[in-house]
């Protein structure tokens, strides 16, 4: 294999399955050698995944946009009294779902939703068991580390309480991992200081694993972090899965700047840095097996190079995304099942329809 | 890895020459990082750090075409009302215009087979253009318009070629290639030039001391041999004249095109444009630069293209009108100062050339 100019330490850590340091992960980011830094990841990959590639068939649920906690980074939120705000009944809910349910194939829900002023944790709570009773053989995804710490701020109720209602009565099976953003209390003092703070994300993550219940993470870059930031970020999320082992996939959220207020000052990523910090993210994560190239946010065609870059995940056909589209994702709002599959042929893989935890539900030879 | 693949991959990763057959095997095993990394080697032996761009101006004569080519989204027939002719006093508002460009250095012309204008027409935009910019490169006319010239005056290629050049053509561009293989070209562009009539043209020019542009447009109706034999035709013909300058390619965009409405075509993926793109560059070892074509790839994909072999981002393009008809979504202009900075975030290093990739000193 060839090698990056300066870069024959990193290259034979890498090989030997050694463990990268947070100075390597710097270094990474600095290297100008994009095909290098993605054969290394994809060889991790490949070496630890094979070659099939991950997605859901599935809905993604968003019951309300409206929002206390106004990040900056955020195209969604609304307060209540805004045009364009909405919050959805139990009715309103189930009707998304029905109409996700056309596609024979669904396997699961993904629900993720504004902190809203006036709902409790008992409303939240509701419209998930009438999902869950309605349509018991869709998995149930749902609520981000930020939604959980409000649920038990709103309620009095721990995180731990939290957590096995929304299991025992919800039929919750994993948690999405949205929120994380950059764990850096300097970058959340500016940029959504009014969520959860970057020890009470990583907080509900550890006691979801404790319960058995797994999660996913995710790092949202490209706006005020540093690279440094963003290494650090890597690395506590890296820590956190040494002790628990319960991440399962860990995604990439490249900062979309239309329509939010940080996008006045912020211009969006390129694909050259997309495709980068994929890379280097399933290097430093070298204790997490699935690395998503969530196309929703990357878009079609940097999402399929990404399966290069060391992804092997594609998230799902989503049916219907709104909090990136309000931030003027131009990517389509669903994609089919059969262009997924197309997709991931092309780039030479296996595609694999799963559920929730990574089981797979059908393979494409 | 079959025997095959490995012997490829040798000889791709020291940067020996491939064969028709070496380049089947590294299609068929499909690792573009590794094809990324050697076209990357030989993209560095070829032009270093440095990354080309060009300032220039588009024109599009015509849009009314007798070619009717299944692949083609531009063209209307004559009488459509979407139909458009420049005449010379448009072309004069064009140049009025393009004369305040700081450092303009390129116009590049490229047109549909008109039906009723005749070669002086032509012949009289060439002129017009070489009087109003004298120290512009005019690079116009690709081989089947060449070939559509001779036909309609009856002289040979190399008369055609040499009228125009007297009139000041530069250099030829390199679209109407498509694939070289009669078998594809009955099927996407019956009426054009054949594989014959456009490595004619193009060796000519070459001897009458025209530098060309060579492509592809693929991801349509061929199969990969046929994909991959179009390159080494190409490369055969450099070998004999070392007139090609650049080359390009054309992923298919089946928008609004009979070809693609026809066959049920899609857009090749990101990934086969980035597997085209360092397979080109480690197939085409004698032609010096690889151009990714922002306004056919997108600006994201042609960035990524300077990782994956490519040293020519092309020009900051005022308007162009023949992919948008294909319903290409990118910008129609992209400032100087943006495709620097999209260079300089690659680690290589912009340079700004004229259509001959002479570097152009800071203007």
């Amino acid at each position: 294999m060839l090698a990056a100019e300066n870069y024959k330490d990193i290259e034979e850590k890498i090989l030997k399955g050694e463990r990268l340091s947070r100075e390597d992960g710097i270094r990474l980011f600095h290297c100008p050698d994009i095909a290098w830094l993605g054969a290394m990841a994809d060889h991790v990959r490949k070496k630890k995944c094979g070659d099939i590639v991950y997605y859901n068939v599935n809905c993604h649920v968003n019951l309300t946009n409206v929002c206390t906690s106004k990040c900056k980074f955020c195209a969604f939120g609304r307060d209540l009294e805004d045009k364009g705000a909405y919050s959805m009944s139990k009715e309103q809910a189930l009707a998304v779902v029905r109409d996700a349910m056309k596609d024979p194939d669904l396997a699961g829900l993904h629900v993720v939703s504004g902190l809203h002023p006036t709902w409790t944790f008992e409303h939240y709570l509701g419209i998930v068991k009438a999902l869950h009773e309605t349509f018991p053989h869709l998995y149930m995804k749902g609520f981000t580390g930020v939604e959980i710490t409000h649920f038990a701020q709103i309620s009095g109720l721990s995180i731990e309480e939290v957590l096995i209602r929304l299991r025992d009565e919800g039929g919750l099976q994993a948690i999405a991992g949205g929120g994380a953003e950059i764990l850096s209390d300097r970058v959340r003092g500016e940029l959504c200081p009014n969520k959860a703070t970057a020890d009470q994300w990583l907080e509900v993550a550890r006691t979801a694993h404790k319960l058995g219940i797994k999660s996913n993470a995710s790092m949202l870059y490209g706006h005020i972090e540093t690279l440094e930031e963003r290494v650090d970020h890597l690395l506590r999320l890296r820590e956190l899965q040494d002790e628990t082992g319960g991440f399962q996939t860990f995604i990439c959220f490249p900062f979309l700047p239309k329509n939010t207020e940080l996008g006045k000052s912020v211009k969006q990523t390129s694909m050259w840095d997309d495709l980068r910090t994929m890379a280097i993210s399933r290097l430093m994560l070298d204790n997490f097996t699935n690395i998503k190239a969530y196309w929703v946010m990357l878009t079609v065609p940097v999402a399929q190079v990404a399966l290069g870059f060391g992804a092997n995940d594609i998230d799902g056909t989503v049916h219907k995304e709104t909090i990136l589209h309000d931030a003027g994702a131009t990517s389509p709002t669903a994609l089919s099942e059969n262009q997924i599959i197309r997709i991931v042929k092309e780039a030479g893989r296996i595609p694999a329809s799963c559920d929730c935890n990574f089981n797979i539900i059908k393979q494409y030879e | 890895m079959n025997d095959k693949i490995a012997t490829a991959r040798a000889k791709a990763a020291s940067g020996e020459r491939l064969t028709l057959e070496d380049a089947l095997a590294l299609y068929e095993d499909n690792d573009i990082l590794f094809l990324a990394q050697c076209a990357r080697k030989a993209k560095e032996k070829k032009s270093g750090r440095k990354v080309f761009y060009t300032v220039n101006r588009h024109i599009n004569l015509t849009n009314i075409c007798s070619a009717n080519c299944p692949l083609c989204a531009f063209q209307v027939e004559d009488g459509d009302k979407r139909g458009f002719t420049l005449e010379h006093e448009d072309i004069d508002r064009i140049l009025a215009d393009a004369k305040k460009v700081r450092n303009l250095s390129e116009v590049h012309i490229v047109s549909a087979l008109h039906p009723d204008k005749p070669f002086d027409y032509y012949v009289d935009v060439v002129r017009q253009v070489r009087e109003a910019l004298p120290q512009v490169d005019v690079k116009a006319f690709t081989p089947v318009e060449i070939v559509n010239f001779s036909k309609l005056t009856g002289k040979p290629v190399r008369e055609v070629l040499e009228i125009l050049q007297s009139a000041g053509l530069d250099s030829l561009p390199g679209g109407g290639a498509e694939i070289l293989s009669d078998r594809v070209r009955q099927i996407i562009c019956p009426q054009k030039a054949t594989t014959a009539e456009w490595i004619e043209t193009m060796k000519t020019a070459h001897s009458l001391g025209i530098r060309t542009n060579a492509s592809i447009m693929y991801g349509h109706v061929e199969t990969i041999r046929e994909r991959l034999q179009h390159l080494f035709t190409l490369r055969d013909i450099q070998d004999e004249t070392k007139g090609f300058q650049a080359f390009m390619l054309f992923p298919f965009h089946p928008g609004n095109t009979k070809l693609g409405e026809e066959q049920q075509l899609k857009r090749a993926g990101s990934w086969e444009d980035m597997k085209m793109m360092a397979l080109s560059r480690l197939i085409l070892d004698n032609i010096d630069h690889i151009k990714a074509f922002w306004i056919m790839l997108t600006m994201p994909i042609a960035q990524l293209a300077l990782g994956f072999g490519a040293d020519d981002l092309d020009g900051t393009i005022g308007e162009e009108k023949i992919i948008h008809a294909a319903g290409a979504k990118t910008n129609t202009g992209i400032t100087r100062a943006m495709l620097e900075k999209m260079i300089r975030e690659t680690g290589y290093e912009p340079v700004e050339r004229d259509t001959f990739y002479h570097e152009i000193a800071e203007g």
